[in-house]
């Protein structure tokens, strides 16, 4: 009890431990264990042989952290920015420093426009997911099936309101030109 | 090359796509021979993580066979079977040169407070990942290393994340002789976790979950107690009761941005995207541990904020450990505890997927079916 001095006892000692769990203490001596001490200075250990890495051409202005002092050397080139995600992308790591919510926000914000892109693009047509023991995998004290009920407004309420402003926009252009 | 295709939130798919180029003098084209679908790969296709653009292909779990190298390549040749660390990193960086190689400065334009990660969003730096026939494998003498003849492919993959961070995970515990250590997460990091404990000593291991399929494995492949919180109506006050009102020495928070069990907490971050990740598991882990413990955060989050009770933890002077695993500094120690038979990764693979039923993949582990617990992709 936490109320003295006293550990509460485990049910099984170390010995006991050893015995029955296959490798029980192997790295009981910090000494043994890779991540400590959390900084260790080699910078020879990884093979790595240059002092800072050659520069990877830059083919297109990449977009980067205005924390960042310059490009970084090496860098990914999966997905240049494009359309209107792209301009809000571009803006975002622009203006925002990682530290502003609002640099995550528009970034959150150009993946939901990409998204909606790809949608009218064309490319919906997805293969058709066959599910596993759909009914028998959901039985049990899971919690996950207590809201899968939301799911459906989660999903279908972005929608619908997009749908309601395009309405009241539209129709009070209507009302402007007839007045 | 056929590759996985990330499409928006809940969509992906297996799509033609054009085969990675050098884009650098230290570059690899890696051929793909295994891949795995990680837990946080479902961040990604829940659309959590800010800047995942459609078009990106996932996957940083994974091993193959070198295809190409670039001019200055030195330690890799063709036809070599290398493994590769989800960690893009250059070695030698203030960070690197240090050990803390997912903490590299080198690799990631879009973010200083992340690495570079494959597949993992443009926050991570924009590289595409290995589920695919083909990847692009940066500073190549600094990351991959030889599969070792011995070692199994399926082990291989494996130690390129899941268990080099569970492993990780109980190094940040600071885990002593006799320690009650609680696991939150029953998933491959959690098991992998949970197993790591005993390698360190501790005196009991209790995993935490809801899925009974989980504890189940959680009980017969690392020797733990098990909980599944949806039993109980308030998981903080059980595991009280269950170490003597003291609180556990340590806790592993092995769950991250996804963490059910409080609807909130879950539909904002989750389904409403206003929270970078749901804290549920990291704010179980600051009441239930013991005051002046440790707690140690394996579980992924994103770059925005999330509600975390911090005044506890403050109150409770407990320590917060936390980092990306540095994958290539845990493989010499693992490798010996594979060898020794300590450690059978494979032990908890449960799917085997081809690449083109990549969708059918994510979602049987997105929603947990068919007693899914750890999915690699088969070539």
């Amino acid at each position: 009890m936490p109320y003295t001095s006293d550990k509460p006892e485990n049910a099984e000692t170390s010995e006991q431990l050893r015995a029955r769990i296959p490798g029980w203490g192997a790295d009981l001596d910090p000494a043994d264990r890779p991540a400590v001490p959390r900084e260790r200075f080699d910078p020879s250990a990884t093979g790595a042989w240059w002092d800072i890495p050659e520069q990877q051409p830059e083919k297109f202005p990449r977009e980067r952290s205005i924390e960042h002092a310059r490009l970084t050397p090496v860098f990914g080139t999966a997905a240049p920015p494009k359309g209107v995600s792209g301009a809000i992308r571009r803006f975002a790591y622009k203006r925002y420093s990682e530290g502003r919510a609002a640099h995550w926000l528009l970034l959150v914000a150009a993946d939901r426009v990409d998204s909606a892109g790809s949608r009218l693009s064309g490319k919906m047509l997805l293969p058709t997911v066959r599910e596993k023991h759909p009914i028998a995998s959901r039985r049990g004290n899971r919690v996950d099936v207590r809201h899968q009920a939301l799911d459906p407004i989660v999903v279908a309420a972005p929608w619908m309101l997009a749908g309601g402003l395009a309405y009241v926009l539209a129709r009070s252009i209507v009302r402007h030109r007839a007045s | 090359m056929r590759a996985m295709v990330y499409r928006g939130p809940y969509r992906v798919r297996a799509e033609e796509k054009d085969r990675p180029a050098i884009e650098h003098p230290n570059d690899a084209i890696v051929r793909v021979t295994r891949a795995a679908i990680c837990g946080s790969d479902l961040h990604l296709y829940h659309g959590l993580m800010p800047d995942t653009r459609i078009g990106t292909t996932f996957g940083h779990e994974f091993v193959g066979v070198v295809d190409e190298v670039g001019p200055s390549v030195r330690n890799l040749q063709v036809g070599d079977r290398v493994m590769v660390p989800f960690n893009i990193f250059c070695g030698t960086c203030y960070f690197c040169a240090r050990g803390l190689y997912s903490n590299c400065h080198n690799v990631n334009p879009n973010a200083t407070a992340v690495g570079g990660i494959y597949g993992y969003s443009h926050t991570s730096g924009g590289y595409d990942g290995g589920q695919a026939e083909y990847v692009r494998v940066p500073l190549a003498d600094a990351g991959p290393s030889l599969i070792p003849d011995w070692l199994d492919e399926d082990d291989a993959v494996l130690l390129t994340d899941a268990l080099a961070t569970g492993y990780f995970g109980a190094q940040l515990g600071d885990i002593a002789e006799g320690d009650v250590v609680v696991v939150l997460g029953a998933g491959p990091v959690g098991l992998y976790a949970a197993k790591s404990a005993w390698l360190m000593g501790a005196g009991r291991v209790i995993v935490v979950d809801h899925l009974d399929y989980r504890l189940r494995k959680a009980a017969e492949f690392a020797h733990a107690e098990t909980c599944n919180f949806a039993e109980y109506d308030d998981i903080v006050v059980h595991l009280k009761k269950i170490t003597g009102h003291l609180g556990a020495d340590v806790v592993i928070d092995a769950v991250g941005a996804e963490a059910d069990g409080n609807l909130t907490q879950h539909v904002t971050s989750a389904k409403l995207k206003l929270q970078g990740g749901s804290p549920v598991a990291l704010n179980w882990a600051i009441d239930s541990v013991r005051k002046g413990g440790t707690i140690s955060v394996m579980g992924a989050y994103g770059p925005l904020f999330s509600a975390v009770k911090f005044g506890d933890a403050m109150n409770k002077g407990l320590t917060l450990r936390m980092n990306q695993c540095p994958v290539k500094r845990q493989w010499p120690r693992l490798f010996e505890h594979i060898k020794n038979g300590y450690l059978k990764p494979s032990d908890i693979v449960t799917h085997r997927i081809p690449l083109e039923h990549i969708a059918e993949g994510y979602h049987i582990f997105s929603s947990k079916l068919d007693g899914c617990i750890k999915p690699l992709i088969v070539f």
